[in-house]
């Protein structure tokens, strides 16, 4: 559908709106406005690590939010015991992604469907045990709290959210992206053709737990407190998959274009219901798996299609 | 040594719902290859529907199931239709995977509006009845409970009469066995998948009612039952329904005694862990019969 030119041409695009926000904090913004681009930029993060092994491998992990948990986990208790932010999170993101790795060549003997439930199960695991050794809330100390300045966490975001782009268009226009699509499309097929399918799934899994690990650290050095099972909640995968499908399983921009549209409409909808936002984008999700499985990058292709623009073959 | 006992006898009749709660998800699963997560919220849903005919009209919680069952088999119903059908007609890897995606939205959707509808807070059907104990020796059975198990154990043996006896129930099993044969043999084969599907959310239902008069209902018990019919399915494999019941009744005393064991909280994670094991061990043969 899309080839390496398109993945390449909305790279660029997206790093140079990236750029340009990172002249935000310039303009002296209201607080709720850094707070909601900040949003949108972990999200972006969210999404995109989702959409590392769902999108491009074809594995459905009902389970990421134990990732994103065990990165916010680590990078909290090392940075709370002292040591710098950014080495906590790099730890963060170690513990996931070997965590990851761990159980990877068991679950990878799941296929299909029973991977994502077997991930799910795992997911509710973490969860209640975190939730059981660490029942007390986790608040920063007051001298903490003193020195917390936003623009830091908003351009930790924005770097995040670079590189998470930054990682995907590299994967997808690589040799290795190829083999994953094609381990989505058959995996069957692949092997015979020669992809070692065992070793990129695992790859995957690992660039996809690691840039999750990293988005829940920048969630514990966010939040100023918050129950330490709470990144462990299902809801954090839900958001996930909800963007990358919205805006387009398996594309570079879609998940960028859906956590774009799916924080401003909770912000939006927030403010008059709260949680409405979940039953529409409930059905919507369930309207895109049913009619538009690429979802508004292939609406956007068909548009283009229908208004005379498959001149130029894709 | 008697609390143990009634850990294990309060495990026994979880149990029973555990079996009846998986009961219908293994039927559909079985029949139409299409794994509904959503599940747990269509018990949650005939929770709320035993709850509302209960405050409102202030009928009976038991005497209830006479209008929930019918009202979910409707349900199941226009789900099919609207939802679930589309996906049948994909080929079983797709039709797993985007089964999974539908129910998961549906799941979402589901919960949204029951926070709207009867909001987050936990409900339960308060009865005359309520506090009537059996007392056995040391050990006391809340005999609204024992009803539960006793009425879940009758739902499933009517189920195994239906598809054992009835015409449509034999065509759901030929179905279940080989769709291509039964489409072959003259077996209106999308039929049999509405009827899986609209006996399963049925089931669902009544299951949901039952919890509701036992226990108590809350927007978010979804997923928790959708974990728990799913580790039932994984335990007892698909095509028995007495096997699911039995299933049911594992879990529910594997729960209680490691509650006993290590302490309330981790009741929820034998389940699981036993889950995540079954399905490493033996990644397809789970669901196999």
């Amino acid at each position: 559908m899309t080839g390496a030119g398109t993945e390449r041409r909305w790279g660029i695009a997206i790093l140079a709106a990236l750029g340009l926000l990172a002249l935000l904090p310039l303009a002296r913004p209201r607080e709720d406005v850094l707070n909601f681009a900040f949003l949108v930029l972990l999200s972006i993060t969210l999404a995109e690590s989702w959409n590392i092994l769902a999108g491009y491998a074809g594995q459905v992990n009902l389970g990421h939010a134990a990732f994103f948990g065990l990165g916010a986990l680590v990078t909290r208790t090392l940075w709370s015991a002292g040591i710098p932010v950014l080495l906590a999170m790099a730890a963060g993101a170690a513990t996931a992604t070997v965590f990851a790795l761990a159980i990877g060549a068991a679950a990878f003997r799941l296929r299909g469907a029973y991977f994502a439930i077997g991930t799910l199960a795992l997911g509710e695991i973490l969860r209640t045990t975190v939730g059981n050794v660490l029942p007390e809330i986790s608040t920063l100390p007051a001298r903490t709290i003193a020195s917390y300045r936003l623009t830091q966490r908003y351009y930790l975001a924005l770097v995040l959210a670079g590189i998470s782009v930054i990682v995907v268009a590299a994967l997808a226009t690589s040799r290795a992206g190829l083999g994953m699509r094609a381990i989505r499309e058959d995996e069957e097929a692949a092997e015979a053709s020669g992809v070692g399918a065992l070793s990129l799934k695992l790859l995957a899994l690992a660039l996809s737990t690691a840039l999750a690990g990293l988005a829940g650290g920048l969630f514990a050095f966010y939040h100023i407190s918050y129950y330490p099972a709470h990144p462990f909640g299902p809801q954090w995968t839900f958001d996930a998959l909800l963007m990358t499908f919205i805006g387009g399983v398996g594309t570079l921009q879609g998940p960028v274009l859906g956590a774009v549209l799916y924080v401003t409409l909770k912000e939006y909808l927030a403010l008059r219901w709260v949680d409405i936002h979940l039953l529409i984008f409930g059905a919507l999700f369930v309207a895109i798996v049913l009619l538009l499985p690429g979802g508004l990058v292939q609406a956007a292709e068909r548009a283009r299609a229908l208004l005379g623009g498959a001149r130029r073959p894709a | 040594m008697t609390l143990l006992a009634q850990q294990l006898v309060l495990g026994l009749l979880i149990g029973g719902l555990y079996g009846l709660a998986a009961a219908g998800l293994s039927l559909v699963f079985g029949v139409m290859r299409v794994l509904n997560v959503a599940h747990g919220e269509l018990i949650m849903l005939g929770g709320y529907g035993a709850f509302w005919l209960a405050t409102l009209l202030g009928i009976d919680p038991f005497a209830s199931l006479a209008l929930v069952i019918p009202g979910a088999l409707l349900l199941g119903a226009a789900l099919y239709w609207s939802l679930f059908g589309f996906v049948v007609r994909a080929p079983e890897e797709t039709r797993v995977k985007n089964s999974l995606l539908i129910g998961f939205g549906l799941a979402l959707a589901l919960h949204a509006l029951a926070v709207r509808l009867w909001t987050a807070d936990e409900r339960s059907i308060p009865t005359s009845y309520a506090g009537a104990v059996l007392t056995l020796g040391d050990v006391s059975i809340p005999l609204v409970r024992l009803a539960t198990l006793v009425l879940a154990l009758v739902l499933i043996g009517a189920l195994q009469l239906l598809l054992s006896r009835w015409r449509w129930g034999k065509a759901i099993r030929a179905t279940a066995e080989d769709w291509q044969a039964a489409l072959l043999t003259g077996i209106d084969v999308r039929r049999a998948y509405l009827l899986a599907f609209a006996l399963g959310t049925a089931l669902a239902g009544a299951a949901g009612a039952l919890v509701t008069v036992a226990y108590s209902v809350s927007p978010s018990i979804g997923l928790e039952w959708t974990l728990k019919a799913l580790i039932v399915v994984v335990l007892a494999g698909l095509g028995s329904m007495a096997g699911t019941f039995v299933g049911g009744l594992v879990l529910g005393v594997a729960e209680a005694a490691s509650a006993a064991t290590f302490g309330g909280p981790y009741r929820e994670i034998v389940g699981l862990v036993i889950f995540v094991i079954v399905l490493v061990v033996r990644p397809r043969g789970l669901f196999g019969r």
